[in-house]
């Protein structure tokens, strides 16, 4: 199933590795921003919902 | 209906979580599909051996790193002059998004023009050009960083953005600007001689279109970040003030 990349497989192996490695250091960091941001503002409208209530 | 009505948060926001599972699936869908059928069912490139399946990253990479810049442009542009907050804040969200395109396509140029042109760089046009563009990356995160007033930022990194566009466009045309360097000239054409073959072409454009949605659903979900970020900072300051 695995091509043969001959003598460049470090190359062609390498890229992909690399763009892995940054697609999900990218996908990983926006998805914890994304629940920390949430729940710090949930917590911040919860608090403001009391004090206006 | 209006383009401009997205200009409106609460709009933005419930139409993009109507959006964003539809554009995480097709994401998934075109790289999977693409970058399978590149890497394991194309064949090795008569000249180029088997780093011709470099291709299916690079290009769509580098096409991006510029076209982030372009969008990020035209989101600037609508700030200056139409001081919409939710295009400054877009412009924001697709910066790290376009500089995660630009280092994937810096890392996969030099490990394919190591064994092609037998360097992992070289001072070329489009390659120099292409890493001052990455510099302006890392400058206008860091200026949206460094200034406290989200207004202000907004206004100088619009300008920091319009000058780093000279770099973009230059990215793109070096090849044609500079008969000189290393780097070839496009891989798509719409002239059939100029164009890669058919069978890399087709899984290439797949890919391309797996990039292309990749960078919509992470600016979706990094512009809904900031809007949620930019009220909790309101909410934070009403809460000091009170």
């Amino acid at each position: 199933m695995m091509p043969d990349l001959g003598k460049y497989a470090v190359a062609v192996l390498g890229s992909y590795a690399a763009t892995a490695v940054l697609i999900a250091a990218l996908v990983g960091l926006t998805l914890w921003q994304a629940a920390r941001v949430k729940r710090a503002l949930a917590e911040v409208e919860a608090r403001a919902g009391k004090s206006d209530g | 209906m209006s383009i401009w009505e997205y200009a409106n948060p609460k709009k933005f926001m419930a139409t993009s979580a109507w959006a964003l599972p539809w554009a995480v699936g097709l994401t998934v869908v075109c790289l999977v599909v693409g970058l399978v059928w590149g890497f394991f069912f194309t064949p090795d490139d008569y000249k180029q051996g088997s780093t011709v399946k470099i291709i299916y990253l690079h290009v769509p990479s580098a096409m991006m790193a510029i076209n982030a810049w372009v969008m990020m442009l035209v989101a600037s542009l609508i700030w200056i002059i139409r001081r919409h907050h939710v295009s400054a804040l877009a412009a924001k969200a697709a910066a790290p998004v376009g500089l995660t395109f630009t280092l994937i396509a810096l890392v996969t140029g030099a490990l394919w023009g190591q064994p092609m042109w037998g360097t992992w760089w070289a001072w070329d046009p489009r390659l120099t050009s292409f890493l001052i563009l990455t510099l302006f990356y890392f400058g206008y995160i860091a200026l949206w960083s460094a200034i406290e007033n989200p207004d202000t930022a907004a206004d100088l990194t619009s300008i920091l953005c319009l000058v780093g566009s000279v770099f973009a466009l230059l990215s793109r045309y070096a090849v044609n600007f500079w008969n000189q360097g290393l780097h070839q000239g496009a891989s798509l054409s719409l002239d059939k001689q100029e164009n890669v073959s058919d069978v890399f072409w087709l899984p290439l454009l797949v890919c391309i279109a797996g990039f292309v949605l990749l960078f919509l659903t992470m600016v979706l979900m990094r512009t809904r970040i900031e809007i949620r970020s930019r009220r909790l900072q309101a909410l934070l300051a009403r809460e000091r003030v009170a």
